[in-house]
Protein backbone atom coordinates (compact mmCIF):
# COMPACT_ATOMS: atom_id res chain seq x y z
CA UNK A 1 0.00 0.00 0.00
CA UNK A 2 1.35 3.20 -0.93
CA UNK A 3 1.19 5.76 1.01
CA UNK A 4 -0.21 9.11 -0.19
CA UNK A 5 2.04 11.82 -0.68
CA UNK A 6 1.26 15.87 -0.80
CA UNK A 7 1.32 16.35 -4.45
CA UNK A 8 1.07 20.39 -6.22
CA UNK A 9 -2.57 21.82 -6.66
CA UNK A 10 -1.28 24.49 -8.91
CA UNK A 11 -3.51 23.08 -11.54
CA UNK A 12 -6.36 23.38 -9.76
CA UNK A 13 -5.46 26.47 -7.68
CA UNK A 14 -4.82 28.18 -11.55
CA UNK A 15 -7.91 27.26 -12.75
CA UNK A 16 -9.70 29.11 -9.75
CA UNK A 17 -7.82 31.84 -11.12
CA UNK A 18 -8.79 31.90 -14.09
CA UNK A 19 -12.77 31.45 -13.20
CA UNK A 20 -12.40 34.64 -11.17
CA UNK A 21 -10.31 36.49 -13.53
CA UNK A 22 -13.53 35.54 -15.79
CA UNK A 23 -15.72 36.34 -12.98
CA UNK A 24 -14.09 40.27 -13.09
CA UNK A 25 -14.09 40.46 -16.79
CA UNK A 26 -17.85 39.71 -17.25
CA UNK A 27 -18.83 42.03 -14.58
CA UNK A 28 -16.63 44.30 -16.13
CA UNK A 29 -18.37 44.36 -19.34
CA UNK A 30 -21.71 44.52 -18.19
CA UNK A 31 -20.89 47.55 -16.25
CA UNK A 32 -19.19 49.10 -19.34
CA UNK A 33 -21.94 47.98 -21.40
CA UNK A 34 -24.75 49.43 -18.69
CA UNK A 35 -22.74 52.46 -19.18
CA UNK A 36 -22.39 52.58 -22.93
CA UNK A 37 -26.35 51.99 -23.34
CA UNK A 38 -27.82 54.44 -20.19
CA UNK A 39 -24.82 56.76 -20.15
CA UNK A 40 -25.69 58.71 -22.99
CA UNK A 41 -29.16 58.99 -21.91
CA UNK A 42 -29.23 59.91 -18.14
CA UNK A 43 -26.03 60.67 -17.60
CA UNK A 44 -23.98 63.43 -20.43
CA UNK A 45 -26.74 63.73 -22.65
CA UNK A 46 -25.90 62.57 -25.68
CA UNK A 47 -22.41 64.17 -25.93
CA UNK A 48 -20.09 62.84 -28.71
CA UNK A 49 -16.76 62.21 -26.56
CA UNK A 50 -18.05 60.65 -23.65
CA UNK A 51 -20.55 58.13 -25.45
CA UNK A 52 -17.26 57.29 -27.78
CA UNK A 53 -14.79 56.59 -24.53
CA UNK A 54 -18.12 54.49 -23.32
CA UNK A 55 -18.38 52.36 -26.66
CA UNK A 56 -14.41 52.64 -26.71
CA UNK A 57 -14.22 50.77 -23.13
CA UNK A 58 -16.97 48.40 -23.35
CA UNK A 59 -15.37 46.93 -26.93
CA UNK A 60 -12.08 47.30 -25.16
CA UNK A 61 -13.46 45.27 -21.71
CA UNK A 62 -15.27 42.94 -24.48
CA UNK A 63 -12.12 41.67 -26.11
CA UNK A 64 -11.01 41.44 -22.49
CA UNK A 65 -13.28 39.21 -21.80
CA UNK A 66 -13.47 37.19 -24.73
CA UNK A 67 -9.53 36.23 -23.97
CA UNK A 68 -10.33 35.30 -20.43
CA UNK A 69 -13.05 33.25 -21.57
CA UNK A 70 -10.44 31.85 -23.73
CA UNK A 71 -7.55 31.11 -21.16
CA UNK A 72 -10.29 29.80 -18.97
CA UNK A 73 -11.48 27.35 -21.51
CA UNK A 74 -7.67 26.41 -22.16
CA UNK A 75 -7.16 25.76 -18.52
CA UNK A 76 -10.50 23.72 -18.35
CA UNK A 77 -9.38 19.72 -17.86
CA UNK A 78 -10.53 17.72 -21.34
CA UNK A 79 -13.54 16.28 -19.53
CA UNK A 80 -15.18 20.24 -18.50
CA UNK A 81 -13.66 21.83 -21.86
CA UNK A 82 -15.86 18.69 -23.39
CA UNK A 83 -18.99 19.85 -21.64
CA UNK A 84 -18.60 23.47 -22.08
CA UNK A 85 -17.95 23.48 -25.33
CA UNK A 86 -21.24 20.81 -25.90
CA UNK A 87 -23.33 23.75 -24.08
CA UNK A 88 -21.37 26.19 -26.29
CA UNK A 89 -22.33 24.36 -29.58
CA UNK A 90 -25.86 24.14 -28.21
CA UNK A 91 -26.10 28.03 -27.40
CA UNK A 92 -25.15 28.45 -31.32
CA UNK A 93 -27.07 26.67 -32.52
CA UNK A 94 -30.40 27.24 -30.81
CA UNK A 95 -29.44 30.76 -31.16
CA UNK A 96 -28.72 30.94 -34.93
CA UNK A 97 -31.79 28.92 -35.80
CA UNK A 98 -34.21 30.30 -32.85
CA UNK A 99 -32.37 34.13 -33.77
CA UNK A 100 -32.95 33.87 -38.19
CA UNK A 101 -36.48 32.55 -37.58
CA UNK A 102 -37.55 35.27 -34.87
CA UNK A 103 -36.01 37.69 -37.27
CA UNK A 104 -38.39 36.30 -39.96
CA UNK A 105 -41.58 36.08 -37.74
CA UNK A 106 -41.95 40.57 -38.17
CA UNK A 107 -40.84 40.32 -42.09
CA UNK A 108 -43.96 37.88 -42.26
CA UNK A 109 -46.20 39.33 -39.69
CA UNK A 110 -46.30 36.55 -37.35
CA UNK A 111 -45.17 39.20 -34.63
CA UNK A 112 -46.23 42.92 -34.72
CA UNK A 113 -42.82 44.22 -32.76
CA UNK A 114 -39.57 44.79 -34.00
CA UNK A 115 -37.07 41.10 -32.76
CA UNK A 116 -34.76 42.59 -30.01
CA UNK A 117 -30.95 41.17 -30.23
CA UNK A 118 -31.25 41.03 -26.27
CA UNK A 119 -33.94 38.44 -26.42
CA UNK A 120 -31.91 35.87 -27.96
CA UNK A 121 -28.89 36.60 -26.04
CA UNK A 122 -31.15 35.33 -23.15
CA UNK A 123 -32.24 32.60 -25.14
CA UNK A 124 -28.65 31.99 -25.71
CA UNK A 125 -27.60 31.99 -22.14
CA UNK A 126 -30.12 30.22 -20.36
CA UNK A 127 -29.28 27.34 -23.68
CA UNK A 128 -26.22 27.53 -21.78
CA UNK A 129 -27.04 27.09 -18.25
CA UNK A 130 -29.16 24.04 -19.44
CA UNK A 131 -26.80 22.57 -21.78
CA UNK A 132 -23.60 23.05 -18.91
CA UNK A 133 -26.20 21.40 -16.34
CA UNK A 134 -27.21 18.41 -18.49
CA UNK A 135 -23.28 17.84 -19.53
CA UNK A 136 -22.47 17.79 -15.67
CA UNK A 137 -25.71 15.98 -14.70
CA UNK A 138 -24.27 13.56 -17.53
CA UNK A 139 -21.15 13.07 -16.52
CA UNK A 140 -21.82 12.52 -12.39
CA UNK B 1 -13.68 1.61 -22.25
CA UNK B 2 -13.52 -0.65 -19.39
CA UNK B 3 -10.32 0.22 -17.50
CA UNK B 4 -8.66 -0.63 -14.31
CA UNK B 5 -8.22 2.68 -12.65
CA UNK B 6 -10.39 2.30 -9.83
CA UNK B 7 -8.41 -1.26 -8.85
CA UNK B 8 -5.24 0.62 -9.22
CA UNK B 9 -6.15 3.35 -7.21
CA UNK B 10 -7.85 1.23 -4.32
CA UNK B 11 -4.17 -1.29 -4.48
CA UNK B 12 -2.48 2.42 -3.50
CA UNK B 13 -4.87 3.29 -1.15
CA UNK B 14 -5.53 7.20 -2.77
CA UNK B 15 -8.46 8.68 -2.90
CA UNK B 16 -10.20 10.05 -6.47
CA UNK B 17 -9.02 13.68 -5.16
CA UNK B 18 -5.95 12.73 -5.34
CA UNK B 19 -5.66 10.48 -7.99
CA UNK B 20 -7.14 13.48 -9.85
CA UNK B 21 -4.20 15.97 -8.08
CA UNK B 22 -1.75 13.81 -9.56
CA UNK B 23 -3.53 13.90 -13.44
CA UNK B 24 -3.69 17.29 -13.11
CA UNK B 25 -7.49 16.93 -13.62
CA UNK B 26 -10.94 17.14 -11.82
CA UNK B 27 -12.41 14.92 -8.99
CA UNK B 28 -15.35 14.40 -11.60
CA UNK B 29 -13.46 13.56 -14.49
CA UNK B 30 -11.41 10.72 -12.62
CA UNK B 31 -14.95 9.34 -11.36
CA UNK B 32 -16.26 9.91 -15.35
CA UNK B 33 -13.46 7.86 -16.57
CA UNK B 34 -13.23 5.75 -13.65
CA UNK B 35 -17.16 4.51 -14.55
CA UNK B 36 -16.41 4.57 -18.29
CA UNK B 37 -18.75 7.49 -18.70
CA UNK B 38 -15.74 9.28 -20.47
CA UNK B 39 -12.81 8.35 -22.75
CA UNK B 40 -9.49 9.99 -22.03
CA UNK B 41 -7.48 11.41 -24.48
CA UNK B 42 -4.81 9.95 -25.36
CA UNK B 43 -2.40 12.35 -23.43
CA UNK B 44 -4.18 12.13 -20.25
CA UNK B 45 -4.10 8.18 -21.11
CA UNK B 46 -0.32 7.73 -21.21
CA UNK B 47 -0.11 10.67 -18.25
CA UNK B 48 -1.70 7.94 -16.16
CA UNK B 49 0.55 4.95 -17.51
CA UNK B 50 3.09 6.64 -16.61
CA UNK B 51 1.83 7.66 -12.70
CA UNK B 52 0.67 3.73 -12.76
CA UNK B 53 4.50 2.21 -14.17
CA UNK B 54 1.93 0.76 -16.44
CA UNK B 55 1.05 0.28 -20.43
CA UNK B 56 -1.85 1.98 -21.61
CA UNK B 57 -3.42 -1.55 -22.46
CA UNK B 58 -2.70 -2.65 -19.19
CA UNK B 59 -4.73 0.25 -17.56
CA UNK B 60 -7.73 0.68 -20.52
CA UNK B 61 -9.40 -2.00 -22.84
CA UNK B 62 -10.39 -1.21 -26.14
CA UNK B 63 -13.82 -2.31 -26.84
CA UNK B 64 -15.95 -2.81 -29.91
CA UNK B 65 -18.02 -0.09 -28.94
Amino acid sequence: MNEQTPISNDWAQNQHQNTRHLAYWTLGWLVTTAAAAFGPRKIWDFATVPTMLAVAVNLGVGFGMIVAIRRHLRGLDELHRKIFLDAAALSMGVGLVVGLAYELFEDIKLISYQPEISHIVMLMSVTFMVGMISGHRKYQ
Amino acid sequence: MKNRLKVLRAERDWTQAHLAAELQVSRQTVNAIEKGKFDPSLPLAFKAARLFNLTIEDIFEGGNQ
